[in-house]
């Protein structure tokens, strides 16, 4: 078992490194567990999610983030892909000119050891698998990555790359956003294949309705930067039904 | 300031002695061919070296043209390294100034009067072929001095010869490998289509001993299409890292003629590229491309000139530089619409992908319109790798150095994709791949 710990966080933007924007944010995942972290906009959920990743936008101003005990911050964005973080992208970049199959192919061969050559066959039978797993056409793999795409198609293309890489670590920015109900159905089938043992799962949303597809272990609630509430399933359902101001309101009863 | 003195005195092994050698070598050729040589020899000694004052030589580092010292070489290498395979129709293979491989070309073809041989045999057996096309249009765009030390010295190059009507799928390949020290090179390749035919030469210019062997080549080109014919030829350079190179294409495109030529510039030092496209015919079209890997302190410098002559003709040039480290890059073009050339559509792009703040991109479009009635347009752009692009690579795992390469293959896709040869297309991306191994 794998974990993730995130450890007094506090995360800027590189060019405002004095104002920031997670402020001292503390969570641990293991694999095998969904984590839901839902709250309002502009909280600073995709920017933990970002800067764990390592975006160069962002400066982690204090705290640590620990995979398996060991610090990432010192680690390159492609280091910590390689070590077992994926960031599914709420706004996936268009690539024009890189084909999915030769992009993939260049992502898994990352993973091979040095002077390890990818194994053709073996690696198509895996992506057509996947895609078939995920209802994507096969004729995808020659289009270049994300350019044209429809949202459905976008965010299903980040859950192939995610069922390609198999990571231990899945951070999912918003993954539901701009997605009708089908395309919503087809992403958390591919979710909820790959969750369990191995994988451990960070969802971040904004609507509860993703969480009726996968359903998380815990919830946490993000505001102003931290989390200021924890619980199970039915925290979800408990903010959809009051709102974010529940939180706002108990929130501001509490530090009174 | 001035540019280096030199006279032909200083080009020791390229002297008088050495061209009397040379041409009493090949005495067995037409007399025509060796008053040619002797003629560009004298022509070679007469013309200045560039100087400052040169419009055509503008932005480019005189200081690096020194052409002193180089000889011919004398023996093949016994290690010639090999292009990447891909089917094709016929191939030859110099090391040095030797052939030393080629395949015949198919019975059928040949049945036909498909001629692919080496200059010195065309000149033999084909002289008046070579003859009736051997820069009969030179390309004049500043490199004439080095145009005329190529005829002088030439000997190693191929003659394709496609008459009316015949169609070859497959490429013709020619692959010249130069090995040694302060050794030079001086390709001379002609390609004639006839009226309707098709073909596609790929041609080769690759060093084959250490990295850093210090080497001159100076190439020329005489591509001709006959009324309808369909002419691709790609020229694909990989010197060594300290090569002086320069490569002059003369492009003909006579009625509903298509030509469509892609130069690879990898290798080299300091390598200036000419081409210039004259559109003889109504309905000719020319479609000139470049892509460009230049990286440590090499220099580029392509000048191009799109010649329209005739009315209702063509044109549309596209050149890509990615430009690393603090290499530098010079582009200008011009095009010239002449007084008849009515309907002309002639469209000029150069664009550069800037991965590094050190390097140097030029740029200088131009445009010289004699006619009242026509369409043309220049524009170059310069633009750093998208940072969310490569972020989105990195984020998969994808190290620098192999994000930069799929960055730049994705560049330089719309490029690739015009040659509508898959085969082709691989091979020419494994040899951009090559550039980017860390």
């Amino acid at each position: 078992m794998s974990s993730l710990e995130i450890r007094s966080l506090y995360v800027a933007l590189a060019a405002t490194p004095d104002k920031p924007i997670v402020k001292g944010l503390d969570l641990t995942i293991k694999t095998g567990e969904v984590h839901a972290i839902m709250g309002p906009n502009g909280t600073g959920k995709s920017t933990l999610s970002k800067a764990i990743a390592g975006h160069p936008d962002y400066v982690i101003t204090s705290g640590d983030v620990l995979l398996d005990g060991k610090s990432i911050l010192e680690m390159e964005p492609d280091e910590r892909a390689r070590a077992g973080l994926f960031l599914a992208f709420q706004y996936p970049s268009e690539i024009p000119g890189v084909s999915i199959a030769n992009f993939l192919r260049a992502a898994v061969q990352a993973r091979l050891a040095e002077g390890e050559e990818l194994d053709a066959t073996a690696y198509y039978k895996r992506l057509y698998s996947k895609m078939d797993l995920l209802k994507i056409d096969r004729k995808f793999t020659s289009r270049s990555v994300n350019e044209g795409f429809s949202g459905g198609e976008k965010k299903r293309c980040e859950i192939l790359q995610m069922a390609m890489l198999e990571p231990k670590f899945s951070l999912m920015d918003e993954t539901d956003s701009g997605l009708d109900i089908d395309a919503l159905r087809i992403v958390a089938e591919g979710v909820n294949t790959l969750k369990g043992g191995e994988l451990g799962v960070l969802l971040i949303t904004h609507y509860q309705r993703l969480l009726n597809y996968i359903v998380p272990d815990f919830v946490h609630v993000m505001y102003d930067g931290r989390i200021v509430k924890s619980g199970d399933k039915s925290l979800a359902l408990e903010l959809e039904a009051k709102g974010y101001d529940w939180v706002k309101t108990e929130l501001a009863a509490a530090t009174a | 300031m001035s540019a280096p003195a030199l006279s032909s005195d200083a080009v020791i092994g390229l002297d008088s002695a050495r061209f009397a050698q040379h041409l009493s070598q090949r005495a067995y050729l037409p007399a025509w061919w060796l008053e040619a040589k002797k003629a560009a020899f004298n022509q070679f000694n007469a013309l200045p070296m560039p100087s400052r004052t040169d419009e055509t030589w503008r932005f480019s580092n005189l200081k690096g043209i020194d052409i002193s010292g180089f000889t011919l070489p004398e023996d093949p290498a016994t290690q010639i390294p090999n292009h990447t395979r891909f089917p094709q129709t016929a191939e030859i293979v110099f090391s040095n100034r030797q052939v030393v491989g080629r395949s015949t070309v198919p019975a059928e073809l040949a049945a036909k009067g498909v001629i692919f041989a080496p200059l010195d045999e065309a000149l033999k057996t084909h002289g008046d072929i070579v003859k009736q096309y051997f820069q009969k249009h030179p390309a004049s765009l500043g490199s004439e001095k080095f145009v005329a030390l190529n005829t002088a010295f030439t000997s190693s190059g191929a003659l394709l010869y496609v008459p009316a009507d015949v169609e070859v799928a497959l490429p013709f390949v020619v692959q010249h490998t130069l090995t040694g020290e302060n050794v030079a090179a001086f390709p001379h390749t002609i390609v004639v289509l006839g009226p309707r035919a098709k073909a596609t030469l790929v041609e080769f210019f690759i060093s084959g001993g250490a990295a850093n062997e210090r080497q001159l080549a100076a190439g020329v080109n005489d591509l001709h299409a006959a009324e309808g014919a369909q002419l691709t030829y790609v020229g694909a350079q990989h010197w060594s890292a300290n090569t002086l190179a320069f490569q002059v294409n003369s492009i003909v495109a006579e009625r509903d003629a298509r030509v469509l030529s892609l130069n690879l510039h990898l290798g080299g030092r300091q390598c200036r590229h000419e081409s210039n496209s004259r559109l003889l015919g109504p309905g000719a079209h020319s479609e000139m491309l470049a892509l460009t890997v230049a990286t440590g302190a090499q220099e580029f410098d392509q000048r191009t000139l799109q010649t329209h002559v005739a009315p209702h003709t063509t044109s549309n040039l596209l050149y890509k530089n990615a430009l690393l480290d603090t290499a530098k890059t010079i582009f200008s073009g011009l095009i010239i619409v002449e007084p008849d050339a009515q309907k002309t559509d002639a469209y000029q792009k150069n664009r550069n992908l800037m991965l590094s703040d050190t390097a140097e991109a030029h740029s200088l479009p131009g445009l010289e319109i004699q006619a009242n009635d026509v369409k043309c347009s220049h524009g170059s752009t310069s633009a750093r790798i998208d940072a969310e692009q490569e972020f989105y690579l990195r984020a998969r795992g994808i190290n620098p150095v192999e994000t930069r390469r799929l960055l730049v293959a994705a560049f330089f896709e719309e490029v690739l994709e015009k040659l509508e040869n898959e085969d082709l297309h691989v091979a020419l991306t494994g040899l951009i791949a090559s550039q980017f191994k860390r």
